[in-house]
């Protein structure tokens, strides 16, 4: 971030104490972390006899091994499986969906079309816990429970990415859309040859957020799967605590805790190379 | 190659008029300008001559055939934009043959196309580049060559020089015209700047509200103007306008246009005025003089002539085969 230097002008002991102020930030968020991961690769009787320890322990393969291949309720391998088509299906399904519709929206006249419009702009006003108990009901009548159609469909639509999109589109030249005419192509043809490579960096910032906004649902899937071999794993973690007097198994909800964070930061950075490209491009 | 022609074409949007009805007859391999000030329909002429606009009653044929309802890739045309609507994402080479490749032309000979029209606007070296690292003038001449390889009948251009700086327009005017030419193809101009009306047109349109008021050839117009709009549109500085009144022998109400070029300095001459102030341009200088009404009047001399200083009174006359009169309402009523 060497280029970042002069946007702040400090110099000397201000530079210093800036630094120290954010690294101490860092620390900061960055402990609860760090204690989750020590108490993964210790053993159960570490954790609970105090103090708790602060530096990694010699379990980590067998504790992680444990939390992949068995798990508690479900082998941590498959809620993860679980967890990335359901984060999947939905940030890809939002993003299929809303492109399409906010392509409708700005590039067709059609009666009713700002009614349209402000119908899935309503939509933005009733989440998820509002309207899950007819949710259900539609899913279970579909015969859809414990099953990933179950878990993606109901969430697959998305106000916010539509009207993203529509104001990317709006600031498009029309004469773009004009061009492609002249050129022969048809509605779709423009619509894959040229309006989706032009919003590929907003379809990567989107696809970081609904991957995360997918991959952290909890309620939805809670309800909806029984079956445990169908838990994904931000749901699978909260049922691993024990009821009643059971022990808890610590280290293995550590590590399930652990690799249920993976998955979306490895998202992130991956995706962050792609938002620079995208911004530093810049182009219209 | 094709001829154009418009028969009674008019346009609304709603129940504004913007076209009223304009006819106008292009020969195969014509270069027409359509000149006019912002908002005179001259671009919406274009778009529904390219079909990006539906007409609203009136005929557009292109080579013969009647093209009011036929989708723009159809029309056998191809367009220029002002801000040249290149594809943001796609290299230089695919910009242009993106056209071709809808249409489903074999790849050897899209090739041939683009590196031939890529050859003739000297793009070559820029082929693989993105539009985002060409200056203007290049994005101008990727925009042309994408019009080029499709071989079109028509040519439409709309004010496809004005987002250019001045001496860069200068250089893509001569080569557009150049380029015309030398392909033979029928092209319609639109612009708002009549110098580059002038030096383009084989014949030009000029356009006010809506209306063709003049259609001839571009030194034709500029001599013989048909309404007060032309008159005062054509041509920099503008026609200078008087009220006939103030001339000895003229009915009032009527106006007479007089060109700058043919007003005559002197001590003496029909009117007496003072110079307001004067613009030095090099080889000629622009003599802004005060009327006794309070309007101005713009003379143009010669370097090389005295150029009077300001302040000073000065008579203007003028041979009265270069005065021309128009009515009340504009319209030319002929030589004074």
């Amino acid at each position: 971030m060497a280029e970042r230097n002069g946007m702040v002008e400090k110099r000397g002991a201000g530079l210093w104490l800036t630094h120290l102020g954010l690294i101490i930030g860092v620390l900061f968020i960055f402990f609860p972390i760090w204690l989750a991961f020590v108490a993964s690769t210790v053993t159960q009787a570490d954790i609970v006899r105090p103090p708790m320890p602060l530096l990694p322990g010699d379990q980590f393969f067998e504790n992680y091994g444990r939390a992949l291949t068995s798990g508690v309720n479900a082998p941590v391998a498959t809620m993860l499986l679980n967890s990335m088509v359901m984060a999947l299906g939905i940030a890809v399904g939002k993003i299929a969906i809303s492109l399409l519709s906010a392509f409708a929206i700005v590039y067709f006249r059609f009666p009713l079309r700002k009614l349209f419009f402000w119908l899935i702009f309503l939509t933005l006003m009733l989440p998820v816990e509002v309207r899950i108990v007819p949710t259900y009901e539609v899913i279970a009548n579909f015969g859809m429970l414990n099953s990933y159609q179950g878990l993606i469909l109901p969430l697959i639509a998305s106000a916010t990415a539509t009207f993203l999109f529509r104001q990317f589109f709006m600031t498009v030249p029309d004469e773009l859309a004009e061009a492609a005419r002249v050129d022969g192509a048809k509605p779709m043809r423009f619509f894959f040859d040229i309006l989706l490579p032009m919003s590929r960096t907003n379809i990567a910032a989107l696809f970081v957020i609904l991957f995360i906004y997918g991959w952290n649902q909890y309620l939805w899937p809670l309800l909806i799967t029984t079956d445990p071999d169908m838990n994904t794993i931000v749901m699978g973690i909260k049922q691993m605590f024990p009821s009643g007097d059971d022990t808890a198994d610590w280290p293995v909800i550590m590590a399930t805790s652990i690799l249920a964070m993976v998955p979306p930061v490895l998202v992130v950075v991956g995706m962050q190379r792609l938002f620079v490209r995208g911004l530093v491009e810049s182009e219209k | 190659m094709a001829t154009v022609t418009l028969q009674n074409v008019r346009k609304s949007f709603g129940k504004t008029d913007v076209i009223h009805g304009i006819d106008l007859d292009i020969a195969d391999g014509e270069f027409i300008v359509i000149v006019g000030p912002s908002g005179c329909g001259k671009s919406t002429l274009l778009r529904m001559v390219a079909g990006l606009e539906t007409v609203t009653s009136g005929e557009v044929r292109i080579g013969g055939k009647l093209v009011n309802d036929v989708e723009p890739m159809d029309r056998d045309i191809a367009m220029v934009f002002q801000n040249y609507a290149l594809y943001p994402h796609m290299s230089v080479f695919d910009n242009m043959a993106y056209g071709l490749k809808i249409a489903k032309t074999p790849r050897s000979e899209i090739e041939e196309r683009v590196a031939s029209a890529a050859e003739l606007l000297q793009l070559e070296p820029y082929l693989h580049r993105k539009p985002r690292e060409l200056s203007g003038g290049q994005r101008q001449r990727v925009a042309m060559g994408r019009a080029i390889v499709r071989k079109p009948a028509v040519f439409l251009f709309d004010e496809p020089l004005s987002n250019l700086d001045a001496k860069l327009r200068v250089q893509m005017r001569l080569e557009i015209k150049a380029l015309q030419r030398k392909l033979g193809v029928t092209a319609l101009y639109v612009t708002h700047d009549q110098v580059e009306a002038m030096t383009l047109a084989d014949r030009m349109v000029v356009m006010n509200g809506g209306v063709a008021d003049q259609i001839g050839k571009p030194l034709e117009v500029y001599a013989d103007p048909q309404t007060a709009f032309v008159g005062g549109f054509i041509g920099s500085p503008p026609t200078n306008f008087l009220n006939a009144g103030l001339i000895p022998g003229l009915a009032t109400g009527n106006t007479i246009g007089i060109r700058p070029e043919h007003l005559v300095l002197g001590a003496d001459g029909r009117l007496q005025t003072t110079v307001a102030y004067t613009e030095a341009l090099g080889a000629e200088t622009l003599i802004h003089c005060r009327l006794p009404d309070g309007n101005q009047i713009t003379a143009r001399q010669d370097a090389t002539q005295r150029i009077p200083a300001e302040g000073e009174t000065i008579g203007i006359d003028w041979n009265d085969g270069d005065a021309m009169l128009f009515d009340a309402g504009g319209r030319r009523t002929g030589k004074v």
